[in-house]
């Protein structure tokens, strides 16, 4: 057997790599928004924060407790954009969102998984639009149409991203 | 596969004693964020502090990677002008014939001009670009509309003073950090721009819509004469921005004004030019404040709003 096998045999990940790499990837996410230069004209960028918050609760059901959204959405409503406690409060209700489903729905797959994410991501920005539209009107949800639909549609790539850092914190 | 179900701790009580507490911490929470939003809306300034701190943080980060995005553009757009170089070039040849004689009766309108504002004793001075930087970044995931500038405090950049490129106008400071500074850009719902046409002068209101067009107010309602097509500048009105630059461009009618895209892309342009206010007698005190002070009107209706989405 190689000696590249034989240091991760019988070997426990840090617990540290375990607590750290959901919360830093979901910050991470929150964090994108800087690092596409792209400066538009109109909601286009999905919320990747809120969808990697989502994808890590769906994926790991307890590795964090429910008052998650709070702090994760603070450090989101950093870089957003949004007035602050916007994602504080709507990652909140969210997470209750997700832990009420979880226990009334327990056989679910991934299609039913997807639904509850797009459900989620749907009522996050409409939720986002409605506080600015109280503080600024900001316009009616058709503008928020595209931003929807595309996220709906790279949740499943974002799922893969959890999954694939999921494996990386629990081998060692 | 259902998940082993580990929220039913049956009979014991400190199990069920934390599940309780994880729901009220998590509603808490979302109050939490309530409350926050309330201060947000009272005083839209109160976070500014963290967010120019972490743009400041960032800026090296966002900067490479602007810098990237623009050589990347300049790259792509040298490639393609190798394809049809020969077509471009006629094209170019006839254009440059037509500017030549439209050159010369626009020195010869220049100099009349001169003579004819040194006649009326109106010498203006456009004023001395206060910065020149790049926009860094943007909340293109959120519903506002908001730049960060790679320039600040630092550089003399104040909070209401205009942003242009080339193009036409981008948006105006809003708020300023060391390095950086949030740009309210001309698309946010919340900026409100006097304008007139370019050809006669009809006095208008710009408003962003948020999906990248603006809304053209006509003040003079009842005689819609506006035409798809018009070109519409800035006034000068208000003091805030100097007149002239280049606003908007119609694409179709309204019922009050019409609907028209800005000449100016953010997204394209390479540097931007951050404008001294051309008339800071005119501005009412910290117009990035009055800006602000906008946002705030219903501030009431938030609260009741969110909370009545917290109940669902």
């Amino acid at each position: 057997m190689s000696t590249a096998y034989q240091k991760r045999i019988d070997q426990e990940p840090s617990s540290i790599r375990i607590g750290l790499i959901p919360i830093l990837s979901v910050m991470a996410g929150s964090m994108l928004v800087l690092f596409i230069p792209y400066i538009a004209s109109m909601p286009l960028l999905p919320p990747f924060g809120l969808m990697l918050l989502i994808a890590w609760r769906l994926i790991r059901p307890g590795i964090w407790p429910i008052w998650i959204g709070f702090p994760l959405g603070l450090f989101d409503d950093i870089f957003s954009g949004q007035p602050f406690g916007s994602a504080a409060l709507l990652w909140s209700l969210v997470m209750i969102f997700i832990e009420i489903l979880d226990n009334r729905f327990l056989w679910r797959g991934f299609w039913q998984d997807w639904l509850i994410a797009a459900v989620s991501i749907m009522l996050a920005l409409i939720g986002g639009l409605l506080i600015n539209n109280v503080i600024a009107d900001a316009g009616n949800i058709t503008i928020l149409l595209p931003q929807i639909i595309l996220s709906i549609f790279l949740y499943p790539l974002v799922l893969r991203i959890v999954a694939w850092l999921d494996r990386k914190r629990l081998t060692a | 596969m259902a998940p082993p179900d580990k929220r039913r701790p049956g009979f014991s009580r400190k199990a069920q004693y934390k599940i309780f507490t994880g729901y009220l911490v998590a509603f808490l929470g979302a109050f939490g964020g309530l409350f926050l939003l309330v201060i947000s809306y009272l005083d839209p300034a109160a976070f500014s502090a963290i967010r120019h701190g972490a743009a400041d943080l960032t800026r090296p980060v966002t900067e490479f990677f602007t810098v990237a995005r623009s050589t990347g553009q300049k790259g792509s757009s040298e490639v393609s002008a190798y394809f049809d170089a020969a077509s471009k070039n006629a094209a170019m040849q006839r254009e440059l014939e037509q500017s030549r004689t439209q050159l010369i009766e626009a020195r010869a309108l220049k100099q009349e001009n001169e003579r004819l504002r040194s006649l009326l004793g109106l010498v203006e001075e456009e004023g001395q670009p206060v910065a020149i930087a790049r926009l860094i970044s943007s909340t293109s995931s959120s519903t506002r509309r908001f730049a960060t500038l790679g320039a600040g405090r630092n550089q003399g950049v104040e909070a209401g003073q205009p942003v242009r490129e080339q193009r036409g106008l981008i948006g105006r400071v809003l708020s300023t950090g060391i390095n950086t500074s949030r740009v309210l850009l001309l698309t946010d719902s919340n900026n409100v721009v006097p304008i007139k046409r370019a050809s006669d002068g009809t006095v208008a209101f710009a408003e962003g819509r948020g999906d990248g067009l603006l809304n053209i107010r006509l003040i003079n309602i009842g005689v819609n004469d506006i035409k798809p097509g018009d070109i519409f500048v800035t006034s000068g009105n208000g003091g805030l921005y100097s007149p002239n630059i280049p606003v908007a461009i119609v694409d179709s009618l309204a019922s009050d004004g019409a609907v028209g895209h800005p000449l100016s892309d953010p997204a394209a342009a390479d540097f931007v030019v951050v404008q001294p206010i051309y008339q800071p007698e005119l501005v009412p005190e910290a117009q990035g404040g009055a800006a602000d002070g906008e946002v705030n009107s219903d501030d009431a209706e938030a609260g009741t709003e969110s909370s009545s989405e917290g109940g669902q």
